[in-house]
C-alpha cells in the first residue's frame, strides 16, 4: 500500500521577542493508509506542532521553515489556502485535547457535527444527522438520539471527547490526527474514550496520528511508535518491538521510570501512636458536605497514598488537616493530641511540625523572590537563625535536595525547570524541620523522568529524617512506586483502606478494582484483554454509575 | 428559561438599589453646602426676612430626612422643583410664574439625546467594523497605524479633538458650522448640519474606545481552541468569522457599545461647551458655575441613571447572549 | 449652492471608491502574474488588496499635498498646506527623536536598561523622551520661561512668530493672549502646574484605593464587602459629573473658609479616582491571595504586615504601575477638562486647560495668520502630547508583562 502522508525533513520555527527560534529540526515521517502512529515525548517535544504541521497548520506565532508535507501526493506546505481548505475536515480531519474547549459553545453538537459534510458537500444535512446518530451509537454514548441535539456544555467531558471523535470521522477521512485526546479526562472514563477511539478507528480503516505522553496509553492505540525529545525523532520502531527492545537510551529510561518502586516498609506497631490521626472528619463547603466521616491513620516514618478521581475529596482532607478548613464534625490528632480546628488557632510549633509541598510549583513559589529567600524565610521563622548561619542552613538544604548552593542561591524561581521548582517546594518544606509533609499530586505536573526523580528525592529524604507522608495523587503508578500504605477515596467518603500489597491483590472492593483495572499498562493487548474481561456493557462510564 | 430571568430580575434590582443610593449621595452632597441655599441664592447681602422667605418657599425648614423624601417623590412624578436662578430673575421680574426645572432640562435632554443617537449611529459601526478588522490583520501595519491612531485620540482631551476640527472642518474649509446654535422646530437636515461638528468629535473618542476594545475582544475570541477547530474543518474563512466567532462576540462587542455610550455621558459635557450646544451638559456646566442646586441635582441625577442604566443593558444583554445560560443543563 | 458642493464631493468621492475597486482587482492580478502566483498574491484576499490600494493612494494624496505651495496665489498664506506640513514635521522629529533616544538608551546605562531599550518599540522610547522633558521643564519652570506666569504686558494680542511686519514681536514668540500675557511662558509654566498638581493627586489616589483595595483583598469579609459596596455605588455616578457637583460644594466652602479651590479639587478628585484605584488594587491581591506561596506563609503562621507588603505587593508592582500611568491620564485629563470648563485650576496659576478656553476665538483667524491660530491647540496639544506618551510606555509594559506569562 502507498505512503498516504510523506512527511521529509520537517523544520518549524517558533517567534519569541521579534526573533525566530527552532522547534522541529527535520522530522521525517510516513505513515501508510489505516495505520496508526503514536507519536510520543514530553512536553515541550513538538509533538502537538507536528500533528498540526501534519494538516498544513501553524498556530500564530509559529512557521514551517522548511521541508515538505506530502498527503496523498499534495504538498501542503506549498498548497493554497484554497487547496488546503478543501483537505481539512474532508480527508484529514483533527480531535483535539479538550473537547469542552473545542466545540463552540453556541451551537448544538449535530450542528457542528453536519458542518464539514455539508461545506464540503459531501452529504447532505438530513443524512449527516443520521450517520452522526449511528456515529454516537457505535461510540457507545448514552441516548445516541438524542445526545447531539444538545449544547456542548451539557454534555460531559469523556462523552464530549467521543462526540469530538465523531465529528472527526463525519467525512469519513483517511487521516485522523489525535492530540492527546484523553489527556483530561479521569482514568475511568480514559478507558471509554480509548476503546471508542480504537473501535472506530478499525472499523473504518482510518489512518491515525496518536499524540500522548503517556506510553501505556499509545501502547494500545498505534501500530508504531515514534519517539520525540525536544524537536528532534530520537528513535522509531513498531509497537511491540519498542516496548520490548528499545534501542536509544533516552527511550530506555522513559520505560524505566514505571519500574521505580520502594519496598514496602512493615506495618507500624499496633500501640505506636500516630503522627497524624484523622478521626470521623466531616467536612463542608457552604452548607454541602464534601467529606463523610473519614478515618484513617498516617505513623511515623510511613507513607500514606490518598487515591481518588477528581471531585473524591482527597484535597478536602489535606485542608482539613492544615486547618485551612475547620471539619464540621471529628478531629485531627498530631501525635496523639488534639489540633485546634483552625490554623490560626495553632502554636508556631504546630504548625511547624506538618508541611505542605503543591501540586503546581510555579504558584507555590513567590516569583519575586530569590531562592535563597524562599528557603530561608521558614528557617529564620521557626529557627530563628540569621545572617550567616542562615545562609550555612539553605546550603544544607539545596543540597539535600541536589540543587548547587552556589548557582541556585540568588536565582529566582522563573529561571528553573518544573521539576527544580519542585525541589524547592521541598526544600522550603524541609526547612521548617517537619515531621509530616503533606505532598499534594507532586509529581502529577511533571513529565515521568523528572516525577521519578522527585519520587526517589523524597524516598531518600524519609529514610534519613524519618520523616511522614501524606500522598495525595489520582496516578497509581506513583502510588505503586512509593506508599505503604492506601486510602482509596470515592465521593468524600474512604473506600478501601490498608496496606500496599493488599491492595493491588484481589479482592478488593469494586471501585478499587475499577480504578485498578482502568490504569494503563505498557502491554499493547491491555486493552484487549480488558474489554474482554470487562464484557462490552461494563466500561468506564456505565460501571461507574452503577455503583 | 427561569434562571436566567432570574438573574436578570436580580440584576435589575440590584440597579434600582444602586440608583436609590446614588440618589441619597448626591442629596447628601448637597446638603455638605454651608449654611444653606437660602443664603446660596440670595448672597451675602440677603435680608433676614427675605432668607425665611425663601427657605419656606423651597421648604428648607423642614427636617433633612423629610427633604430627601420630598425630593425623591418630586423626582419620580418628574417634579424636579424650581430652578434658582429662574427664580431669582422672576421674583426680580416681580413675581411672575418661575420656570420649574423639569421645563428647563426636557428640551435640553432631547438635544443632548439626540447628539448622542447621531454620534451613536456613526460611531458604533465604524468602530465594530474597524475593531474586527484590526483583529483579523493584527500586527500587520493597518493594525499598528490604527492602534497609534486610536490611542492618541483616547489620550487627548474631547476639547482638543473639537478645536482640530473646528479648525479644518469649519474655520478652513466651512463645511460644518462651528456654533451648533439648535433651536425647537428646526428642519432635520439643518439640525443633522449643525450637530455633525460636536457628533464627530464624540464620535472620534468613542470610535477610538470601541474599536480597541473591539479588537481585544474579537482576539481573546479567534485564540479560542473552537476557532482552531472551525479552522482545521476546513471552512472558509468568512464561515469561520460568521458562524463560529460572531455569535460568541456578540456578548463582549454588545457590552463594548453599552459602556462606550455611558461614556459618552462625560464627553458631552465638555464636547456642549465647546460648541454652545445647547444640550443638558451645558447647562449642567453653567448651573454648576451660578450654583444653581436643584438644576445641578437634578441634572446629576439624571446623568447617573443614564450611566447606571447603559451598564445594566450591557450586563442583562451580554447575559442573555450567553449560550450556556440560555440553555441550563 | 452648499448642495452643489455636497454632490460634487460625494460624487468625487465615488468615482475615486470604484476606481479603487478596480485598481486593487489590477493590483493582485498583475502581482500574481509577475510573481509568477507566489503565495502571497495567490493567496491575498480582495480586502487585503483593496487595503494596499487604499493605503498607496492616500500616500500620493499626503505627499502632494504636502507639496503645495504655502501661499495662495492671491498672497494668502494656505493654511491647511502649512498646518499639514507642520504635522508631517512633527511626526518625523518625533520618530527621529525617539530613535536616537533609544539608540542613546542601548549603549549607555546598565546591562538592564540597555537591555530593556534593546527590545522597545518606537513608541515606548518616544514616550519615555516625552515624559522626561514634561518632567525637567516642570521642574525647571522657573528658570526656563522668559516671563513670569502672571506677569501682564502692555500690549496684548501681539502676534505669534516674532515677525515684526505682522505685528509680532520676538521678545514674545509665541505671541500674547488677549491680555497681554507672555504665551510661552505660561505653556511652560502650566507643565509646572497642570503636570504637578495632577501628579500630586494620583499619588493621593493611590494612596488611599491602593491601600484599602489590598486590605480588602487581603482580610476580605466584612470589611471587603462594605468598601466595594461603597465603591461600586460612587462608580456608578460618572466621574466627571461628580466632580463637577462636588466643585460646586467646595466652591462655596472655598470661599468661605479662604482655602484656595485647587486643594479641594485635588482632594475631590483624588477622592473620586481613589474608587477605581480600590477595583484594581482589590482585583490584583484577589488574584495573588490564592496563589499557593500566600496559602504557605499563611500556614507559616505570618502575620498581616508580612503577607501584604513582602509577598502580595512586590508581585501586584506590574499592574499597579500600568495602573497608575492610566489613572495619571484620567486625572490628568480631568482637570484640564475641569479647568477648561472654568472650575478647575483657578487664576492666576497658568494652566493649560484654562488657557485653550482663553485662547480659543484666536482659531477663527485660520485663514489669515495660521501661527496665532495655532497658540489654543499648542496648549491642548501639550496636554495630549503628555497622555499621548504615558499611554504609549504603559501600552508597552503592558503588552511585555503579558508576552512575559506565555
Amino acid at each position: 500500500m502507498s505512503d498516504l502522508l510523506k512527511i521529509r525533513d520537517l523544520r518549524i520555527e517558533g517567534r519569541s521577542d521579534e526573533t525566530w527560534t527552532p522547534i522541529i529540526n527535520g522530522v521525517d515521517l510516513d505513515l501508510k493508509r489505516g495505520e496508526v502512529l503514536g507519536l510520543i515525548g514530553e512536553s515541550g517535544a513538538g509533538k502537538s506542532t507536528i500533528g498540526l504541521a501534519a494538516m498544513g497548520y501553524t498556530r500564530d506565532g509559529v512557521r514551517i521553515s522548511g521541508g515538505s508535507v506530502e498527503f496523498d501526493g499534495i504538498d501542503l506546505v506549498t498548497a493554497s489556502a484554497r487547496v488546503k481548505r478543501d483537505l481539512l475536515g474532508k480527508r484529514i480531519a483533527y480531535v483535539a485535547q479538550s473537547a469542552a474547549a473545542s466545540f463552540n459553545p453556541a451551537h448544538k453538537i449535530i450542528d457542528q457535527h453536519t458542518e464539514a459534510p455539508v461545506q464540503h458537500g459531501v452529504a447532505k444535512r438530513s443524512t449527516s444527522v443520521e450517520d452522526g446518530i449511528e456515529l454516537y451509537r457505535k461510540l457507545r454514548l448514552p441516548n445516541p438520539d438524542e445526545i447531539g441535539f444538545r449544547y456542548p456544555h451539557q454534555v460531559s467531558g469523556g462523552q464530549l471527547q467521543r462526540a469530538m471523535t465523531a465529528m472527526a470521522m463525519s467525512c469519513r477521512p483517511d487521516l485522523i490526527i489525535f492530540d492527546e485526546p484523553t489527556t483530561a479526562l479521569d482514568v475511568t472514563t480514559q478507558i471509554e474514550v480509548l476503546a471508542s477511539i480504537r473501535n472506530i478507528v478499525d472499523e473504518f480503516d482510518t489512518a491515525a496520528i496518536y499524540i500522548t505522553h503517556d506510553l501505556a496509553v499509545v501502547a494500545q492505540m498505534a501500530d508504531r511508535i515514534k519517539v520525540l525529545l525536544r524537536g528532534d525523532e530520537v528513535e522509531e520502531a513498531e509497537t511491540r518491538e519498542m516496548l520490548s527492545h528499545p534501542k536509544e537510551d533516552y527511550t530506555k529510561s522513559l520505560w524505566a521510570v514505571r519500574e521505580f518502586q520502594r519496598p514496602e516498609k512493615p506495618p507500624a506497631p499496633a500501640d505506636a501512636v500516630p503522627v497524624v490521626s484523622v478521626r470521623n472528619v466531616t467536612a463542608a463547603y457552604g452548607s454541602t458536605d464534601v467529606l463523610h466521616n473519614v478515618s484513617f491513620d498516617i505513623h511515623a516514618g510511613r507513607t500514606v497514598a490518598v487515591v481518588g478521581e477528581s471531585g473524591s475529596g482527597k484535597s478536602t482532607t489535606a485542608r482539613c488537616i492544615t486547618g485551612l478548613l475547620p471539619p464540621r464534625q471529628g478531629e485531627i490528632l498530631f501525635d496523639g493530641e488534639v489540633l485546634p480546628a483552625d490554623y490560626r488557632k495553632r502554636t508556631k510549633d504546630q504548625l511547624r511540625q506538618a508541611q505542605m509541598i503543591y501540586q503546581m510549583a510555579d504558584t507555590a513559589l513567590n516569583p519575586r523572590k530569590t531562592i535563597g529567600e524562599i528557603i530561608g524565610r521558614p528557617v529564620r521563622f521557626y529557627g530563628g537563625l540569621r545572617g550567616a548561619k542562615r545562609r550555612e542552613r539553605v546550603h544544607e538544604l539545596l543540597d539535600q535536595i541536589e540543587l548547587e548552593p552556589a548557582q541556585y542561591y540568588h536565582r529566582y524561581p522563573s529561571e528553573l525547570s518544573g521539576g527544580q521548582k519542585q525541589r524547592v517546594g521541598i526544600a522550603r518544606a524541609l526547612a521548617a524541620d517537619p515531621k509530616f509533609i503533606i505532598c499534594d499530586e507532586v509529581t502529577s505536573a511533571l513529565d515521568q523522568l523528572v516525577a521519578e526523580g522527585i519520587l526517589r528525592l523524597l524516598a531518600d529524604l524519609q529514610d534519613k529524617l524519618g520523616l511522614s507522608y501524606m500522598f495525595i495523587t489520582h496516578d497509581l503508578a506513583t502510588v505503586k512506586s512509593i506508599a505503604d500504605e492506601v486510602v482509596v477515596m470515592k465521593d468524600g467518603r474512604v473506600v478501601e483502606h490498608g496496606p500496599k500489597t493488599d491492595m493491588f491483590t484481589p479482592p478488593h472492593h469494586p471501585y478499587t478494582d475499577l480504578l485498578l483495572s482502568s490504569v494503563p499498562e505498557m502491554d499493547p493487548d491491555w486493552l484487549t484483554d480488558l474489554l474482554a474481561e470487562r464484557g462490552v456493557d461494563n466500561l468506564g462510564d456505565a460501571a461507574v454509575d452503577k455503583m | 428559561m427561569s434562571s436566567i430571568l432570574k438573574i436578570i430580575l436580580q440584576r435589575l434590582g440590584l440597579g434600582l438599589i444602586t440608583l436609590f443610593i446614588v440618589s441619597i449621595v448626591i442629596f447628601v452632597a448637597v446638603n455638605l453646602l454651608p449654611g444653606d441655599f437660602a443664603e446660596a441664592i440670595l448672597g451675602q447681602g440677603a435680608t433676614p426676612e427675605s432668607v425665611a422667605q425663601i427657605r419656606r418657599d423651597l421648604g428648607l425648614d423642614q427636617p433633612l430626612v423629610a427633604r430627601y423624601l420630598d425630593w425623591l417623590r418630586g423626582m419620580l412624578t418628574l417634579d424636579l422643583g424650581t430652578s434658582f436662578a429662574q427664580l431669582n430673575f422672576a421674583k426680580a421680574m416681580g413675581g411672575a410664574g418661575s420656570v420649574t426645572v423639569a421645563e428647563q432640562i426636557a428640551p435640553r435632554l432631547s438635544n443632548t439625546l439626540f447628539l448622542a443617537a447621531v454620534t451613536a449611529c456613526i460611531a458604533v459601526p465604524v468602530a465594530v467594523f474597524l475593531g474586527v478588522l484590526a483583529a483579523l490583520y493584527r500586527n500587520t501595519a493597518f493594525d499598528k497605524a490604527a492602534n497609534l491612531f486610536t490611542l492618541s485620540s483616547i489620550s487627548s482631551p474631547e476639547f482638543f479633538m473639537a478645536y482640530v476640527l473646528i479648525l479644518f472642518l469649519a474655520v478652513l474649509n466651512p463645511v460644518f458650522p462651528s456654533l451648533s446654535n439648535i433651536y425647537e422646530g428646526m428642519a432635520f437636515s439643518e439640525r443633522l448640519q449643525k450637530s455633525m461638528l460636536p457628533a464627530l468629535t464624540l464620535t472620534l473618542v468613542v470610535t477610538a474606545h470601541m474599536m480597541r476594545m473591539t479588537r481585544a475582544a474579537i482576539i481573546n475570541l479567534l485564540a479560542s481552541p473552537y476557532i482552531e477547530m472551525a479552522r482545521l474543518k476546513g471552512l472558509s474563512p468568512m464561515r469561520v468569522i460568521v458562524k463560529h466567532a460572531l455569535p460568541n462576540a456578540l456578548a463582549p462587542i454588545i457590552n463594548v457599545i453599552a459602556l462606550n455610550l455611558a461614556y459618552l455621558i462625560t464627553g458631552v459635557v465638555v464636547v456642549e461647551v465647546v460648541f454652545v450646544y445647547p444640550g443638558i451638559g451645558q447647562l449642567f456646566v453653567d448651573s454648576v458655575k451660578i450654583r444653581d442646586i436643584p438644576v445641578v441635582q437634578a441634572c446629576c441625577l439624571i446623568f447617573a441613571a443614564a450611566y447606571i442604566l447603559l451598564n445594566l443593558t450591557a450586563d442583562i444583554l451580554s447575559i442573555i447572549s450567553n449560550p450556556r445560560l440560555r440553555h441550563p443543563k | 449652492m452648499s448642495g452643489l458642493f455636497e454632490f460634487n464631493a460625494l460624487s468625487w468621492l465615488a468615482i475615486i471608491l470604484v476606481l479603487l475597486f478596480g485598481a486593487a482587482f489590477v493590483f493582485r492580478r498583475v502581482g500574481q502574474t509577475v510573481t509568477g502566483n507566489a503565495p502571497k498574491f495567490r493567496d491575498m484576499p480582495y480586502g487585503a488588496a483593496f487595503g494596499y490600494v487604499l493605503a498607496a493612494a492616500l500616500l500620493i494624496f499626503a505627499v502632494w499635498y504636502y507639496l503645495q505651495p504655502t501661499v495662495t496665489d492671491v498672497g494668502v498664506p494656505n493654511a491647511g498646506v502649512m498646518f499639514f506640513r507642520w504635522a508631517i514635521h512633527g511626526f518625523l522629529i518625533a520618530a527621529i527623536a525617539a530613535f536616537l533616544f533609544r539608540l542613546l538608551g542601548r549603549s549607555i546605562g546598565t546591562a538592564g536598561s540597555k537591555k530593556l531599550f534593546r527590545t522597545m518599540p518606537l513608541t515606548a522610547s518616544f514616550g519615555i523622551l516625552v515624559i522626561l522633558i514634561y518632567a525637567f521643564v516642570a521642574i525647571f519652570a522657573g528658570a526656563i520661561a522668559p516671563h513670569g506666569q502672571a506677569e501682564v504686558f502692555g500690549t496684548a494680542n501681539i502676534m505669534a512668530g516674532g515677525d515684526p511686519a505682522l505685528g509680532g514681536d520676538p521678545a514674545f514668540p509665541l505671541g500674547t493672549d488677549q491680555i497681554g500675557r507672555d504665551i510661552l511662558s505660561r505653556l511652560i509654566y502650566g507643565a509646572q502646574n497642570t503636570v504637578g498638581i495632577a501628579f500630586i493627586t494620583t499619588c493621593l489616589a493611590f494612596v488611599i484605593g491602593g491601600s484599602l483595595g489590598f486590605l480588602a483583598a487581603t482580610i476580605q469579609g466584612w470589611l471587603d464587602e462594605l468598601l466595594s459596596r461603597g465603591v461600586d455605588v460612587l462608580m456608578a455616578i460618572p466621574s466627571l459629573i461628580f466632580a463637577l457637583l462636588l466643585m460646586t460644594i467646595a466652591s462655596v466652602w472655598a470661599a468661605r473658609l479662604g482655602v484656595p479651590l485647587t486643594v479641594f479639587m485635588v482632594l475631590i478628585i483624588a477622592l473620586i479616582d481613589s474608587t477605581r484605584v480600590f477595583r484594581l488594587a482589590r482585583a490584583v491581591g484577589l488574584n495573588i491571595v490564592v496563589m499557593d506561596y500566600i496559602e504557605a506563609a499563611k500556614l507559616r503562621g505570618e502575620g498581616l504586615g508580612y503577607l501584604v507588603f513582602k509577598e502580595i505587593l512586590p508581585n501586584a508592582m506590574a499592574p499597579l504601575l500600568a495602573e497608575f500611568g492610566l489613572r495619571f491620564c484620567f486625572v490628568f485629563l480631568t482637570i484640564s477638562s475641569l479647568s477648561f470648563l472654568g472650575v478647575g485650576i483657578q487664576p492666576p496659576l497658568a494652566d493649560w486647560g484654562t488657557m485653550v478656553r482663553d485662547l480659543a476665538p484666536f482659531i477663527n483667524f485660520a485663514a489669515f495668520a495660521p501661527t496665532a491660530a495655532i497658540t489654543p491647540l499648542l496648549a491642548a496639544g501639550a496636554i495630549a502630547l503628555l497622555t499621548v506618551a504615558v499611554n504609549f510606555v504603559v501600552d508597552w509594559m503592558l503588552h511585555k508583562s503579558s508576552g512575559l506569562k506565555e
